[in-house]
């Protein structure tokens, strides 16, 4: 034990006749040139590194299309009896000439493998057909719908996935108090609550009783609003289907975001920010904010694909114009065309939403595609 | 002359399912202005929870400081507000810790990193910070700096790390600075360069270290004075060359037995001999002993120890203090 | 034993979640007691319609727009959304469990062909996938929960190919292979019952999805005709919701409470068996 000593002592000793180092300042900002280099300096915006990963990502998602295209059509096809039998079935007296007409018309008597490649073809000329029930494109159709349900699906995402955040980060800063407890009980009430639900409570209380706001249609009819006071109008309809699809994922980011802030509120190098004298609101918005919300802005692009389900049930209970609604009627009358247009047009939503998530995690998390 | 640190009867308390423990049990230090001071001892005997507890980062709840003073530059860091305390952290204390990979934010620049401590503690301009970080970073030996600054922690190495940890620790001059464990993560090359950064450091910028570490090694090469800690108390404190002379404290002596001896203690055929390991367990937080905690583990118990709770007292030489019983026949003892 | 014992300490710590219990526990007492409570045919009309709740104390819950009672369709109901809640949740569990492996434990091309096909069906809104496969084939219970398991699997099978992931390279999973184990035997008794934690706990938060993808369907009127459900109750209490919104709540209500029931037990799950979050 003695050697050990005297060797440690002498190690300590030694060290003290080392060299001593610059004083501190000395070393000297001349080194400093023009900002302006830096500013232009890729590797701090990394450009490149957000651009190519997102090109390879388009090709990727341009196969995703094309599988789900390939998915629906057979998945629409597994069903017995198509549009003829049912507009037949409506018809009442169907005589099998007329039936077999209707089906020569839509090409439904061509072997199924043969209407696959005609159909596959056509959307590779982004040629969608002609609704059936309609008798207009397909196209023409989706795209009268499509504004209505963007004017929903829009506001509800920015609403939710603000306000669920705020009160996600609000709870994770206070939490076991009054306040984390009142949202997170809020948040699991929601949570649980179906969207159609809500939205008749909705009509009820602000339609019938108090009589505030409009309890469906996207305009008044008859009044023929134009300019400002047509938006005004729109903007009325919209307040109750937007907070009606709202409150479930407002209650989802919630609950994500603040279990997400206490993940990261518990990491080192939140000790290491304290460590430094900032505020805790400095620590909680700076340091933990911008890794907390990584997790959250990934599941974005399953939410559009759940959201474009639940305006289904939203436009339903308000009589919305909307994509939802009409994918389901297509689905009753079974409009083949229609309704595969309308599911490859949700897809393409996912995934160019996809592409957008993934953009804003690269910005958001340097760890992703640096190597 | 008073020290610039001065700790005294420091008590810690954790709140958990099974109850309250003291994870610091009264325990008292001082580190001088220029000095390296050491805290020593096992893994979980407090020492990282005395770190925070200076600077009052023990995460509440669970934890809570629940006793004692922190005299710091003449003032008790307890009795400040919060808004004085973050003047302190960062300003005039820096703390480095133990895991370099986690202890940085992954999505800030180590630029940003180091000049959100300056613009948080001085009024400086954004060019100027800027200036001083590639400073900072030259001074810890990070090659490049102008270009590092602009990096991600997570293309740095470990040790590459721990520079600049240790840079944004010194950005506003501290004039103490807390290592928690800083090597313990890295391999034994690059944690020899930390240590001699930090030595450097010390002398050239004449602040004090309290060190944190459970190598002895590293008390012995770059501290002068150290408290060795057992189940959050203060068990042995001296300067360090009286405590490698002459260990009293049972259990320093025990762990003096237990240091490695890489090149004098091999047997005839070149293998290591085995460590002279304390036998037993630490006792559990929720089982610890009524008196003295080392006291199951001690050849030189006598039933009194059971009995007495003993706490550091000074022996008669004055510099120096043991919390035994029988530090007097063990000083006695001495060769 | 005293696994399941140390086990259910954590849990009972929870207040939360032993409230979720109870509420789950509630309400398959009263599917299990709707038969002897409401022996009749609930779709029977037995009782003027339009009755409040608590108006005539034969009728406690009111009747509807037909004269049926309100009380004999939700006690009804819950039979009907826990039975589709359980059995969609099995059934996505076991195709979820059985993709998730294959691509987590053989990796390489199997696993890039899964994991994409797991991606396309992610794609696809799940609410109109699952009223699609039901429009197309009829109707039935069975067709429910066909449909809710085709787009509940998905988050199954990446939870499962994640543990697989890692837990292929431990030490137990090595020994096996190198003791000559066959793939299948080394998947269900190592690897498997290594990864059930977080399949158990997905499985209480899907059953809570499944009930309201289950109430969302037969609200749109696409339940099973022959059984009551709670979404078609809302559903069928809409053409009269300004004079009676009694009809279309209750049921409302009913949903609620199972949903956050279950929600409930499968956050206590995950606390409880997760010793990485079990700090909180
Ligand atoms: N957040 C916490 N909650 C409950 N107990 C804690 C917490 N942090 C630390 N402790 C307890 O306090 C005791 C002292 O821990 P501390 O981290 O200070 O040990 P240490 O000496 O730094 O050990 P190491 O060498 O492993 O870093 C330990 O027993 C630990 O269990
Ligand atoms: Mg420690």
């Amino acid at each position: 034990m003695q050697k050990v000593v005297k060797r440690n002592i002498l190690g300590y000793k030694n060290n003290e006749s080392k060299s001593q180092r610059a004083p501190f300042h000395s070393t000297a900002g001349s080194l400093w040139t023009d900002g302006a280099q830096e500013r232009l300096d890729p590797q701090r915006f990394h450009v490149p590194a957000l651009i190519k990963p997102v090109l390879s990502r388009l090709w990727r998602s341009v196969a995703i299309v094309v599988a789900i295209a390939a998915l629906n059509f057979i998945i629409v096809h597994m069903a017995p009896g198509d549009v003829a039998d049912v507009m037949a079935g409506e018809s009442g007296a169907a005589s099998p000439e007329y039936l077999a007409d209707l089906k020569q018309r839509f090409g439904l008597d061509q072997p199924l493998i043969v209407q696959f490649f005609v159909y596959m073809g056509r959307m590779a000329q982004f040629d969608l057909g002609y609704s059936f029930r309609f008798g207009r494109p397909v196209a023409s159709l989706i795209f009268e719908r499509l504004p209505a349900t963007l004017i929903l699906a829009i506001p509800t995402l920015m609403l939710a996935f603000v306000m669920g955040s705020v009160l996600g980060v609000v709870a994770s800063r206070r939490v076991g108090t009054w306040r984390d407890a009142a949202i997170s009980v809020g948040a699991l009430v929601f949570y649980a609550t179906p969207l159609f639900w809500i939205g008749l409570m909705l009509i009820i209380l602000f339609g019938v009783k108090l009589g505030w706001l409009p309890t469906g249609g996207m305009q008044t009819i008859g009044a023929n609003y134009t300019g400002f006071a047509y938006v005004l109008d729109v903007g009325r309809h919209m307040i109750l289907p937007v907070v009606t699809l709202s409150l479930f994922y407002m209650a989802y980011y919630a609950r994500l975001m603040r279990a997400s802030m206490l993940e990261v509120f518990g990491q080192d190098f939140i000790a290491t920010a304290r460590s430094k004298g900032l505020s805790e609101g400095r620590v909680a918005y700076r340091h933990v904010l911008r890794n907390a919300l990584l997790p959250v802005v990934t599941v974005l692009g399953l939410q559009v694909a759940h959201l474009l389900g639940g305006t289904v049930l939203v436009e339903t209970v308000f009589g919305w114009p909307g994509l939802g609604r009409l994918a389901f009627d297509s689905v009753l009358s079974r409009d083949v065309n229609l309704l595969l247009g309308i599911l490859l047009m949700s897809s393409i939503l996912v995934v160019s939403t996809n592409i957008a998530v993934e953009a804003l995690y690269r910005w958001l998390d340097p760890r992703i595609g640096a190597a | 002359m008073a020290p610039l640190l001065d700790v005294r009867d420091l008590t810690t308390h954790f709140f958990t399912q099974k109850g309250a423990f003291a994870a610091v049990d009264k325990v008292s230090f001082s580190v001088n202005a220029g000095e390296t001071m050491a805290l020593v001892g096992e893994s979980g005997c407090g020492k990282s929870v005395t770190a925070a507890s200076i600077l009052r980062l023990v995460p509440d709840p669970p934890g809570r400081i629940t006793g004692g003073e922190i005299i710091f530059e003449g003032r008790d860091l307890l009795s400040l507000t919060m808004r004085e305390m973050r003047k302190v952290r960062g300003g005039r204390i820096g703390m480095i810790f133990q895991e370099p990979m986690t202890s940085l934010n992954p999505v800030f620049t180590i630029g940003d990193q180091i000049t959100e401590s300056l613009r948080e503690h001085r009024s400086i301009s954004r060019a100027d910070a800027e200036r001083r970080a590639i400073e900072l970073l030259d001074l810890v030996r990070i090659p490049d700096a102008r270009r590092q600054i602009h990096n991600y922690p997570h293309r740095l190495s470990g040790g590459m790390r721990q520079r600049a940890m240790i840079a944004m620790a010194l950005a506003c001059d501290p004039a103490l600075l807390i290592a928690d464990e800083p090597t313990t993560a890295l391999d034994v090359t690059t944690q020899a360069q930390i240590l001699e950064l930090l030595d450097e450091l010390k002398r050239s910028l004449g602040m004090a270290i309290l060190l944190i570490t459970h190598d002895l090694g590293v008390v012995a090469e770059y501290a002068q004075s150290v408290l060795v800690m057992y189940a959050g108390r203060g068990v042995e404190a001296a300067k360090v060359e009286d405590l490698f002379h002459s260990p009293i404290h049972p259990y320093t002596r025990g762990l003096l037995g237990a240091l490695p001896h890489p090149d004098d203690d091999v047997d005839s055929e070149g293998r290591p001999l085995p460590l002279n390991e304390i036998s037993g367990m630490v006792p559990a937080l929720d089982a610890m002993p009524a008196g003295c905690r080392f006291e199951p583990r001690c050849s030189y118990a006598v039933p009194a120890c059971k009995m007495t709770d003993v706490r550091l007292a000074p022996l008669a030489e004055g510099v120096r203090s043991a919390a035994c019983l029988r530090a007097a026949d063990i000083v006695q003892d001495q060769p | 034993m005293r696994n399941a014992l140390a086990f259910w300490r954590r849990f009972s710590r929870n207040r939360a979640a032993l409230l979720g219990l109870f509420i789950v526990l509630a309400i398959i007492a009263v599917a299990v007691a709707a038969p002897f409570l409401y022996p009749d045919d609930p779709m029977g009309m037995v009782a003027q319609p339009f009755l409040w709740p608590l108006q005539d104390p034969e009728f406690p819950f009111g009747s509807d727009s037909l004269g049926r009672d309100l009380g004999a369709q939700i006690f009804h109901g819950a039979h009907v959304s826990l039975l589709i809640g359980a059995t969609a949740t099995i059934a996505s569990v076991l195709i979820g469990v059985t993709v998730g492996s294959l691509a987590g434990y053989y990796g390489g091309w199997v696993d890039e062909a899964l994991m994409r096909f797991t991606e396309v069906v992610q794609t696809i809104p799940p609410f109109i996938l699952t009223i699609i496969v039901v429009a197309i084939f009829h109707s039935t219970i069975g067709t429910i929960v066909v449909a809710i398991s085709i787009v509940s699997w998905p988050s199954v099978a990446r939870l499962v190919r994640a543990e697989f992931l890692t837990l292929r390279e431990r030490e137990f999973v090595q020994a096996g292979i190198v003791m000559g184990m066959s793939d299948f035997r080394l998947i269900v008794t190592q690897i498997l019952p290594n990864s059930m934690t977080p399949v158990i706990i997905a499985a209480s938060l899907m059953m809570a999805s499944s009930i309201l993808i289950e109430a969302g369907l037969s609200f749109l009127g696409l339940g099973d005709p022959n059984v009551v459900s709670w979404g078609a109750i809302i559903g069928a209490g809409r053409e009269a919701i300004r004079e009676a919104w009694y009809i279309s709540a209750l049921p409302g209500i009913a949903i609620i409470a199972a949903v956050l029931g279950l929600n409930l037990v499968g956050e206590g799950l995950n606390d409880a068996l997760n010793p990485r979050l079990r700090r909180r």
